[in-house]
């Protein structure tokens, strides 16, 4: 039986009307990201235009890297409830038992943290640089409509999110307590952010090539991450708790 | 390993491989690690049949149950599921033509019954889904529940549920684990009045319990798992096989000289007073030997209240299976 889509989409489906109806996951969709949006913007609106040009850089950076936590952290907490959530709920047993294969199953679940993310992550997005062009300074607005920084922001906003994603869908397979899974796994999105943190604060110079690289880098960790992932995914294991 | 009285392996002679079985297996062994979870377990399954899997808690039916549905893998041993043989390649394509409702429905509370029900139709990849939901609700008398929240039904109706859900793929084996482990005796009937349509409409059930009545009342055979298989076989040919035949009789007072009386009968091989003071005569055949004790009863001016066939039900079996174990293995 070959890769089938039809049940990557059944998955997703559930995911998504299962997340509407989740106060908890309701509530970080919306109170998370105006965090995210609050602070860059009273940065960038109270930023003095005449200080030293590294730290209007650094200011910048600052504003535009809380832009790129937002795609880690919210697919962390959902992708690292995944497995072991299910497990919790004694509803992985049942789907385990129908025809699906590994890998759709946990494409499904990846997608349905990848989606949400990606809507919230380029809608906030979208309102910060709205909110720049408005009100902001010129010379802000000039900084921060930046081709590299739009460039990182679109490009690595859905790398970091497949970063976060696997991380976590990895830890939730892997755990056998929710709260500990979702903890590690918002550690271990971090790391790509710490790289576009240089790019951003200008550590690393960035450029097309630099940016395209890496963000190359990150697409091969996100495609081999899946299949990683998939060979870590024990049903035995889980279904039972003891290693086959 | 077994407590077949010729002491071959717990598999009747109408247990021979044959194309028309849904199940086929072959000295089957699961363990983790040093746990032995079951052993050397053979038997077959018929399509159409419902087969009772009874066993006490830790006698490994669940684990046989996720061996079979590919969860789990076997130590060793082999084994055909629905005309497919088990392996690690062969679980998807086994999974398709089968269902499994694990003891614990596990069904997405937020969502609604026929939303839950649309998810697996999705996972099993078929066609006319709105139809298949309909049809399998009215089953399950759950029609006028689709739109309802799983998460706000009863245990029982979410059971009800979790078997529609099991229906729905149209399955040539379905597995049902302890489907009415913790229900309430009503919602206890209602499942059994299921499982009972569902016989008649000719689905081959593999039905784990330690309901022992659960098991008499559905199955056309059971097996007893303590590990390893202990018997298997049509629940009246199990009490024949496990206890000698005998008659009972009951007598408005006790006998002065009861060996005087039965003793040297025809067709009678011994007797024994039971606990409430009747008489029980093991015996050749019950039929045979019913009018000789009649007439030796009235020979010795007994007063006779009735002379009956012992019954013995499925839990006489079992326990006499179960206690046997304990008393092997506390020597």
């Amino acid at each position: 039986m070959s890769f089938s889509w039809a049940r990557v989409g059944a998955i997703v489906r559930k995911e998504l009307r299962d997340y509407r109806r989740n106060r908890f996951v309701v509530l970080t969709m919306s109170f998370l990201p105006l965090i995210f949006i609050v602070a860059p913007v009273i940065q960038l609106f109270t930023i003095k235009v005449a200080i030293a040009s590294t730290k209007f850089d650094d200011r910048i950076g600052l504003a535009l890297l809380y832009m790129l936590i937002l795609p880690a952290i919210i697919p962390s907490v959902l992708s690292a409830y995944s497995v072991v959530g299910e497990r919790e709920q004694g509803t992985l047993e049942p789907v385990l038992t129908t025809p699906i294969h590994s890998e759709e199953f946990l494409v499904g679940k990846a997608l349905a943290a990848l989606l949400p993310t990606l809507a919230v992550a380029y809608v906030i997005f979208g309102i910060f640089l709205g909110a720049i062009a408005a009100f902001a300074h010129p010379a802000v607005a000039s900084a921060i409509f930046e081709r590299n920084h739009l460039l990182v922001q679109l490009l690595f906003t859905p790398l970091v999110a497949g970063w976060s994603i696997w991380a976590g869908i990895a830890i939730s397979t892997r755990m056998s307590d929710v709260r500990a899974a979702q903890q590690l796994a918002v550690l271990a999105s971090l790391p790509p952010v710490a790289i576009v943190a240089l790019m951003n604060f200008n550590v690393i110079t960035a450029s097309l090539g630099l940016a395209l690289g890496l963000a190359g880098a990150l697409l091969l960790i996100d495609g081999m991450a899946w299949r990683f992932v998939a060979a870590m995914f024990d049903r035995e294991r889980l279904v039972t708790g003891t290693r086959s | 390993m077994t407590s077949e009285p010729d002491g071959s392996h717990p598999r009747s002679s109408n247990d021979r491989a044959s194309p028309d079985s849904a199940l086929v297996v072959d000295h089957l062994t699961k363990r983790f690690g040093e746990r032995v979870a079951y052993e050397d377990v053979s038997f077959e399954v018929g399509y159409g049949e419902v087969f009772g899997f009874l066993g006490p808690n830790g006698a490994g039916k669940t684990t046989t149950v996720r061996t079979l549905g590919t969860l789990i893998a076997p130590t060793s041993g082999s084994a055909i599921v629905a005309g497919i043989p088990l392996s690690a390649e062969s679980g998807p394509a086994i999974r398709a033509r089968i269902s499994i409702m694990p003891e614990s429905p596990g069904l997405y509370n937020r969502l609604t019954v026929a939303e839950n029900l649309e998810c697996f139709a999705g996972l099993y990849e078929l066609r006319d889904v709105r139809n298949r939901i309909d049809r399998v609700l009215k089953a399950v008398n759950l029609a006028d529940r689709a739109n309802d929240l799983c998460g706000s039904l009863s245990k029982g109706l979410r059971q009800r549920v979790a078997l529609a859900r099991a229906l729905l793929s149209d399955p040539e084996v379905m597995f049902l684990d302890e489907p009415t482990s913790g229900l309430d005796p009503v919602a206890t009937r209602d499942v059994h009045d299921l499982l009972i349509s569902l016989r008649e409409r000719g689905v081959t059930i593999f039905l784990t319990t330690h309901r022992l009545e659960e098991a008499e009342r559905l199955c056309h055979r059971v097996a007893i798992l303590n590990t390893t298989l202990r018997l298997i076989g049509r629940p009246d040919d199990l009490r024949e096989q496990l206890f000698s035949r005998s008659l009972e009789v009951r007598t408005r007072s006790q006998l002065d000289e009861p060996s005087r009386v039965f003793n040297g009968l025809a067709n009678v091989e011994g007797w024994e007073q039971s606990a409430s003071g009747s008489y029980v005569l093991n015996v050749t055949d019950p039929d045979a030997a019913a009018p000789g004790v009649a007439r030796a009863l009235v020979g010795a001016n007994a007063d006779i209240l009735s002379i009956a066939p012992s019954q013995h039900s499925l839990e006489d079996v079992y326990l006499e299976l179960v206690d046997e174990d304990v008393e092997v293995k506390q020597r």
